[in-house]
């Protein structure tokens, strides 16, 4: 574990207002990767309807205490973080009982991260879907935010929704993943393209992940890609994320485009080749 | 893509659905931003156009009234190619009709229309031939 630092951890809001495009599996690979590169990483499970997190992690069996706990003070902050084994920086604060979302207030969540934030450089709060109060909540406690986003309609209207919100409550900066692309589709415009997305949102694209099989293996198997140095383009794709957070400097590379440069590259070979059109 | 998608495509009949998905979403979200609903931009644009036709003549099928957005930045476009400026006791009528000058007097409406006489027919102006 890192030597104690004086400066601030940076509490990041993953959102995406729609459900499901990937939200619990990039907190969860890029809390392991953030405590792979020496991070003290906490991950908070702010999806207190419909918690996951736990299950991505492959920590479910070891809760015993919640946040729910923490703030009606039965028991200490560090009885409830559940750290994991092999990667010992990072650390999961549980959801607690769904009935929680009809008590909990924005006051709560931010008394609860301001805690875990004193013993953490990173944490990543897990933010249910909707725009509705459980978003509030998480939203009151962020510092920064990642916006979560699939190149479908549905989601990037949603993402827009959630962007504005956090612009008028001045989440600061707000970077955008881009998550499931699919290069070939892309390359055929039968999908919205990178570009598209990041002009339509008008924000900085933190990482682009690829559509991937290993996603699901992964969390059939409760270990994030990122822990088991798994080659696979998801799993690069967290990383480079967790890289891109720390300030390291590493373009995002568009697949789509990749694949038009190497069909070019063909044709210009096979072109010189034959001396044809 | 099936092989009927791909010949609409060559052929030039369809657009890829990347596409359409972009211009879908750019007006969809112009008017999420704005709080406009499609219904209140006709009402708008409609309003919009009448009162710009008391000025000018215009094509009202190409004039075209529109929420667009860059940047998170939404702008209400009016693009409206004009034919040409109303002969001028036309516009002294259209003035009057927002309040701008004195109303014409009702007894005597022939007198605003009388020397041009060149406006399409469905033109609502007041003049008599008697
Ligand atoms: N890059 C990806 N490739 C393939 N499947 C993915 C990818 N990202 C997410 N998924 C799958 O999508 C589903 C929803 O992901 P999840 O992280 O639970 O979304 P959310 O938390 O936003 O509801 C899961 O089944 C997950 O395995
Ligand atoms: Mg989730």
């Amino acid at each position: 574990m890192d030597a104690v630092t004086s400066a601030p951890a940076r509490i990041i809001l993953i959102c995406s207002g729609k459900g499901g495009v990937g939200k619990t599996t990039l907190t969860a690979n890029l809390g392991i990767a953030l405590a792979r590169l020496g991070e003290r990483t906490v991950v908070l499970d702010a999806d207190f309807g419909l918690r996951n997190l736990d299950l991505l992690l492959g920590l479910e069996n070891r809760i015993v205490y919640t946040a729910q706990e923490v703030l009606a003070e039965t028991c200490r902050l560090d009885q409830a973080l559940v750290k994991h084994k092999q990667e010992p920086n990072l650390a999961l604060l549980p959801a607690g009982n769904p009935r929680m979302l009809e008590w909990l207030t924005p006051e709560d969540m931010q008394r609860i991260v301001a805690m875990v934030a004193e013993r953490a450089d990173f944490v990543l709060i897990d933010c249910p879907a909707g725009i509705e109060d459980g978003f509030k909540n998480a939203a009151a406690a962020a510092r920064e935010a990642i916006v979560i986003t699939t190149p479908e309609v549905s989601a990037v209207r949603d993402a827009d929704r959630v962007i504005g919100l956090l612009n008028t409550r001045g989440v600061t900066p707000v970077q955008l993943v881009l998550n499931r692309v699919r290069p070939r589709m892309m390359a055929s415009q039968e999908m919205l393209g990178v570009d598209d997305v990041t002009d339509i949102l008008a924000l900085p694209l933190v990482g682009l992940v690829v559509e991937d099989e290993q996603v699901i293996v992964s969390t059939n198997r409760g270990e994030p890609l990122t822990l088991n140095g798994n080659g696979s383009p998801a799993a690069k794709a967290y990383q480079n994320i967790a890289r891109r957070l720390r300030g390291e400097d590493i373009p995002v590379e568009d697949p789509s485009k990749a694949r038009k440069g190497l069909r070019a590259r063909l044709m210009n070979k096979i072109r010189k080749t034959t001396g044809l059109f | 893509m099936t092989l009927f998608d791909f010949l609409q495509r060559l052929l030039g009949r369809q657009k890829p659905s990347g596409t359409m998905a972009k211009e879908r979403l750019q007006l969809v979200l112009a008017h999420d931003r704005s709080d406009l609903n499609p219904e209140l931009l006709e009402q708008m644009r409609r309003e919009i156009l009448e009162v710009v036709q008391r000025y000018v003549e215009i094509d009202i099928e190409e004039g075209d009234v529109s929420l667009e957005t860059e940047d998170r930045v939404t702008a209400l476009v009016a693009n409206l190619p004009i034919k040409r400026a109303r002969p001028l006791p036309a516009l002294v009528a259209a003035a009057a009709a927002v309040g701008m000058a004195q109303a014409p007097d009702p007894e005597a409406p022939q007198e605003l229309a009388l020397p041009l006489a060149c406006e399409p027919a469905e033109d609502p102006s007041p003049a008599d031939p008697d």
